[in-house]
């Protein structure tokens, strides 16, 4: 039956609601901060949400999309190839290829449309594509209505990479090799020096997508490539405006020319609605401030280590080193999302994560920090998971 | 190429950890269905199939791959 294949999803979410638990999907209710909403009836820190320098709240922003909207409209009602390109869309297409130091960029109307445009355009039938096996979402759905070969090498291992380029041959030097900054599950971040050298042994195309490293890491933010300086190696990078710049839309940068006919052929780009004149005035104002305000970046990586240590100093499993998003790893289904829920009930709202959204058979509590998180509420985030591991919910990591 | 019955029997003995259900395997067998493989330990088994012969499985084949006989097939075709 048409249905049957949802029958499991189904009964998980019986499970979760004969618990009178909802960590997907929680309804924010009200915003009182960057770092501070209502969800679900419950005033909590928001240590959940990607907004790593808290921009999605910072004024200026926000003014610059009422500006907008007064301006513009509230939408543009069309695709950027038919009505959809207004002057503000060029403009960010300006700003953001001279924040990278390219020619060329396109912007899309979300980060997943990015990606997923991108790969799926790029490489075709006959072509191959090494794509990292933590990849997004938005990556195998990409490579997968592509058409071309989909291979995929081990997490962060170019040895691996390696051998799977000499294994292509004289293919190689035409496949289009996929890599993350920053994984957004772990927070680990790619060996890029290393998969750049391969990339120069055995030719390729590099694709990078910087959707939780631009903004957080490098010297002017711009993202992984930058903070390995191997940018000279990277032919295209993808991102997304719904992160470091708090709003919502994607983009790719190429030092190639030929991106502006690929622009004509990215079923993504083309067959959806543009993104509202706010959405982009905002992304603008963002992108603007990221470039002048390096201190953000700094504030991020001090919340990064207080959060990571705390975490640690408790003895709970979390990755090899501090980073945006600190995720911790747990073995147990339902001891996991009572997890969850306690951190709601003491005012920490995190991401649940479970398989195959999470890269191995384990549940994660998902931690991203932002610049606009107080040292008191690091603190109280790291207050939150005290209380799991000394009612025996979280168990340190020696004793898992 | 490697003969189609040694890339059987390489396909056995790779598998026999993973059969813990201790079932006889034959060409018929089926990777999920029978011997209830996750989807973790497919790739875990491709690899390991890859590094043997030396080739590359790309991932768009699985789909048409159900079963020990189907998958020998597939090494066949990409083993030059």
């Amino acid at each position: 039956m048409l249905f049957d294949k949802f029958r499991e999803m189904a009964d998980f979410q019986a499970e979760l609601a004969a618990r009178k638990v909802a960590p997907f999907g929680a309804v924010t209710e009200a915003v009182y901060s960057a770092t501070e909403g209502l969800v679900q009836g419950r005033r909590v820190i928001l240590a959940g949400t990607n907004n790593y320098l808290g921009l999605s709240y910072d004024e200026r922003c926000i003014r610059a999309a009422q500006d907008a909207a007064a301006r513009w409209g509230t939408g543009t009602t069309g695709s950027r190839l038919a009505n959809g390109s207004f002057a503000e869309h060029q403009a960010l297409e300006r700003e953001i290829a001279d924040f990278y130091g390219v020619n060329n960029a396109i912007v899309f109307s979300t980060g997943y449309a990015a990606t997923m445009g991108m790969c799926a355009t790029l490489a075709g039938p006959g072509d191959a594509i090494l794509l990292d096996a933590d990849s997004h979402s938005s990556i195998y759905s990409g490579v997968k209505l592509s058409g071309a070969d989909i291979i995929r090498y081990k997490h962060n291992d170019p040895e691996d990479l390696a051998k799977r380029l000499r294994r292509l041959g004289e293919r190689a030097s035409d496949t289009l090799i996929v890599a993350e900054g920053l994984y957004s599950m772990y927070g680990d971040i790619a060996p890029l020096k290393e998969i750049a050298a391969v990339k120069r042994e055995f030719g390729g195309y590099l694709f990078l997508d910087e959707a939780h490293s631009m903004g957080t890491m490098g010297e002017t933010g711009r993202g992984a490539a930058e903070a390995a300086g191997v940018e000279a190696d990277v032919d295209f990078i993808a991102g997304t405006f719904s992160k470091s710049l708090g709003a919502v839309g994607g983009f790719c940068v190429s030092p190639h020319a030929e991106l502006e006919a690929i622009r004509f052929c990215i079923r993504a780009y083309i067959f959806t609605a543009s993104s509202s004149p706010s959405v982009i005035a905002s992304t603008r104002e963002a992108l603007r401030i990221v470039r002048a305000e390096p201190q953000l970046r700094r504030k991020l990586w001090d919340n990064a280590h207080r959060l990571y240590d705390g975490l640690k100093a408790l003895g709970l499993p979390v990755g090899p080193a501090a980073s945006p998003v600190i995720a911790v790893e747990l073995p147990d289904r339902s001891a996991t999302i009572d997890c969850w829920q306690a951190l709601l009930e003491a005012g920490i709202y995190v991401n649940l994560v479970i398989p195959p959204a999470s890269p191995s058979t384990n549940y994660l509590l998902r931690n991203s920090v932002s610049a606009a998180h107080s040292s008191a509420q690091i603190d109280a985030i790291l207050d939150g998971y005290r209380g799991l591991v000394e009612r025996g919910l979280a168990k340190p990591a020696a004793e898992a | 190429m490697t003969d189609y019955q040694d890339t059987l029997n390489f396909l056995y003995s790779a598998l026999e950890e993973q059969n813990k259900k201790t079932l006889e395997l034959t060409e018929e067998t089926r990777l999920v269905a029978d011997i209830g493989l996750s989807s973790l330990e497919v790739m875990e088994f491709i690899e390991k199939i890859e590094d043997h012969f030396d080739i590359t499985i790309p991932l768009n084949i699985l789909p048409d791959v159900n079963t020990i006989g189907d998958l020998a097939g597939k090494v066949q075709e990409l083993d030059p």
